[in-house]
């Protein structure tokens, strides 16, 4: 399934330095693997099927407008393929002569397609999966991570909590592995900030249907028995990143307590209702565009497809080492509505950027929180630090 | 003798309030814009003008005050004696900023929304030319010959010099992330332009053709605040070409530059989050918009000092100043 999101090219190319007269075509694609998963537990987070390639639409049109005063030129090519036909899509890209390439995916698949992609010389996006290995030791000096990483998303999180003064946490998580992994970063995150794990539940994935009728009956009974008798606890921070609880969690909870992480405010990259620092605008191209809200997927793709956009117009280069060599540069800074410039780690390839935190109709509010200092940046105290990390792949 | 007293001072009373001068500040979010006596600083009255106003500039007689009213996606325009609303201009959609030619017509107006710059006749009310331009275009400026309109473009980041004569686009300058307002020279020779996320100040040489050179880019350093917060947004420039002031957005102080060597001589502290600037027509005093505390710094020009704050409606955002 192959769709090529072409845009008018528009025709004044009028310049002041020859320096930037330089015709650059950029053949981009973006790969997403459909896993067979349960249905969401809310209908509003049903997956549209353009989830991420609208995104990758939009970035063709802000990337081909600002291209058309330089004579560069946008395409995107868009995939999508289910788990056993990952890696013949990636050669069908790659023998399209298409070098950038953007990942929306888990780490395992992940990791084995960037490592294909890289015996070609291709450069790989990722914009989904959050495994802190792929930023420590099992990071590639061909992979770049818009997407934040578990630590990131749990230490804004944390930061939330602290600023709140909600130090006592109750920890509940899910039995999957992804679950297993984010609550790790919750754990980290709270030794890292000072707050106290006061009491750890498991809420075991049985499986089942995930739509019954009336089905709340059975919640509102069932998750305040399950909370009952936890040690004091200030919030409760859930880890479910297969989604199949934690929506729960609120209102059904034995002690009145506010939810963080997989429910209640949630760490996200994008939402389609976040306005601050110019959104609005975004908001409204990407509505008309797609017909939609904007999903973290789709910003995520944008975001990738803008960094290599912003590459090609600062260096007037569409060559992936070329690209990659720029964006890791102290020179590479990039506006992403979220009221700070976003960088790269060059020593990891992760993406420094804040974190929203939505309760899934408004921006409650955004880390890294005041006071949270650094001294490289203050974005860096979220996720993997240079010292903590163990990856040696951009050395 | 005491009747002719009595009748002078009649007439200064009646003649008074009409030499007082007036700054017109709008409230993004209050949706009004307040009246400010520039004399003694008091408010004057605060009226409402539709939702989400931020854009504001006086006709050259100072008689009529333009408003973008963004979310009504038009201009509006009132009087500045009696601040009724007079008439909208169609702007586009969500008009932010604009610039007026030194004759009062017409109106050049960025629209954030549709990577345009609308070109309304102040006088005809009708839209003569929509320029298509970078993605969020946002800052807009005249040249003092008025051959050139420029407009930034918030996400292409270009500064888009567009000749007056047939539209067009002559000139792209790349310039750092975000930017946000641009602002001619008295002379004509320079322009400079705010990026508010790249945190600088593009510095331009303009030839006698107009055609731009870019030359210095101006950066920030406050102790004790992060370099994150130091965003550059409004900037105004004296006309003797002396003195450069920027609004730092989250850094809540305004930068005083030598307009000739290009140096940062001093910060001055101001409200919070501080957007836009304008000077009082004799020159003595500079205000500024700060959205986040809801209020207006005065600052003297000679002294470079700020003298004191008034409280103006909610999120104050521009300002504009007739004698």
């Amino acid at each position: 399934m192959l769709k090529i999101l072409a845009l008018p090219i528009a025709a004044a190319l009028l310049l002041v330095s020859a320096a930037t007269v330089q015709a650059v075509e950029v053949k981009a694609a973006v790969l997403r693997v459909d896993y067979p998963v349960l249905l969401p537990i809310s209908r509003y987070d049903l997956r549209p099927a353009d989830l991420g390639f609208a995104g990758a639409a939009l970035a063709d049109e802000d990337n081909s407008t600002t291209g058309s005063f330089l004579g560069h030129t946008f395409e995107t090519t868009t995939v999508a393929v289910p788990p056993d036909q990952a890696d013949a899509a990636l050669d069908e890209i790659l023998a399209q002569g298409i070098r950038l390439i953007v990942i929306q995916s888990n780490g395992t698949d992940l990791l084995r397609l960037t490592d294909h992609a890289a015996k070609a010389g291709a450069l790989v996006l990722n914009t989904w999966a959050p495994d802190t290995a792929l930023r420590d030791d099992q990071c590639r000096g061909n992979l770049l991570h818009i997407a934040p990483s578990h630590g990131m998303q749990a230490d804004a999180v944390a930061q939330f909590a602290v600023w709140k003064k909600w130090d006592d946490w109750f920890l509940i998580s899910g039995s999957n592995p992804a679950d297993v992994a984010l609550a790790d970063a919750y754990r980290h995150a709270a030794r890292k900030f000072g707050a106290k794990i006061v009491e750890e539940r498991i809420f075991e994935d049985t499986g089942g249907s995930r739509r019954t009728d009336s089905g709340h009956v059975l919640v509102q009974r069932q998750m305040p028995v399950f909370t009952q008798g936890a040690r004091d606890h200030d919030v409760v921070i859930a880890a479910d990143e297969t989604d199949y609880f934690a929506r729960y969690l609120p209102f059904h909870l034995w002690t009145p307590r506010p939810v963080l992480g997989s429910a209640g405010a949630r760490p996200t990259t994008f939402h389609g209702a976040h306005e601050a620092w110019g959104a609005t605008q975004y908001q409204t191209r990407f509505e008309n565009l797609t017909g939609r809200y904007v999903r973290p997927e789709d910003y995520n793709v944008w975001l990738a497809l803008r960094v290599v956009g912003e590459a090609v117009t600062r260096a007037s280069t569409a060559d992936p080492q070329g690209i990659l060599d720029y964006v890791l540069s102290d020179e590479f800074e990039l506006a992403a509505f979220k009221g700070q410039k976003v960088t790269f780690r060059d020593w990891n390839g992760q993406l420094r950027q804040p974190i929203l935190l939505y309760d899934g109709s408004i921006t409650v509010s955004v880390s890294p929180q005041d006071g949270f200092l650094h001294q490289v940046s203050p974005l860096d105290t979220m996720g993997l630090d240079r010292p903590e990390s163990n990856c040696t792949a951009f050395n | 003798m005491k009747s002719i007293l009595l009748s002078t001072v009649l007439a200064t009373l009646i003649a008074g309030p009409v030499l007082a001068g007036k700054a017109f500040i709008s409230n993004e979010r209050g949706n009004t814009v307040t009246v400010v006596d520039t004399d003694n600083w008091e408010v004057i009255t605060e009226f409402p003008v539709g939702n989400r106003p931020r854009g504001i500039t006086v006709s050259p007689d100072g008689k009529l005050l333009y408003v973008c009213v963004s979310d009504d996606s038009v201009v509006r325009v009132f009087d500045t004696e009696t601040y009724e609303e007079l008439y909208t201009l169609p702007s586009g959609p969500d008009p932010e900023l604009f610039v007026m030619h030194p004759s009062g017509n017409p109106l050049f107006i960025a629209n954030e929304d549709d990577n345009l710059v609308t070109v309304t006749d102040t006088e005809t009310h009708t839209i003569l030319a929509e320029i298509p331009v970078g993605v969020e275009p946002e800052g807009m400026a005249i040249s003092p010959d008025a051959k050139f309109v420029v407009n930034t473009s918030e996400t292409t980041n270009m500064a888009h010099f567009i000749s007056t004569e047939d539209y067009k686009i002559k000139y792209n300058v790349l310039v750092d992330q975000r930017p946000r307002y641009a602002q001619y020279s008295n002379d004509g020779s320079r322009l400079f332009v705010t990026s508010e996320i790249g945190g600088t100040v593009a510095v331009m040489d303009i030839d006698a053709d107009g055609k731009p050179t870019l030359i210095k880019k101006i950066s920030f350093e406050v102790p004790g605040v992060q370099p994150e917060w130091l965003q550059p947004v409004g900037a105004k420039l004296t006309p003797d070409g002396s003195r450069l002031f920027v609004a730092l957005g989250p850094a809540n102080r305004v930068a005083v530059i030598d307009g000739h060597s290009l140096e940062v001589l001093d910060y001055i502290l101001v409200g919070q989050r501080v957007w836009q600037l304008a000077f009082t027509p004799d020159m003595k005093f500079l205000i500024t918009t700060n959205g986040n505390s809801n209020d207006i710094t005065v600052i003297d020009v000679a002294r470079e000092k700020a003298i004191r704050s008034v409280q103006v409606g909610q999120q104050p955002w521009g300002v504009a100043v007739i004698d």
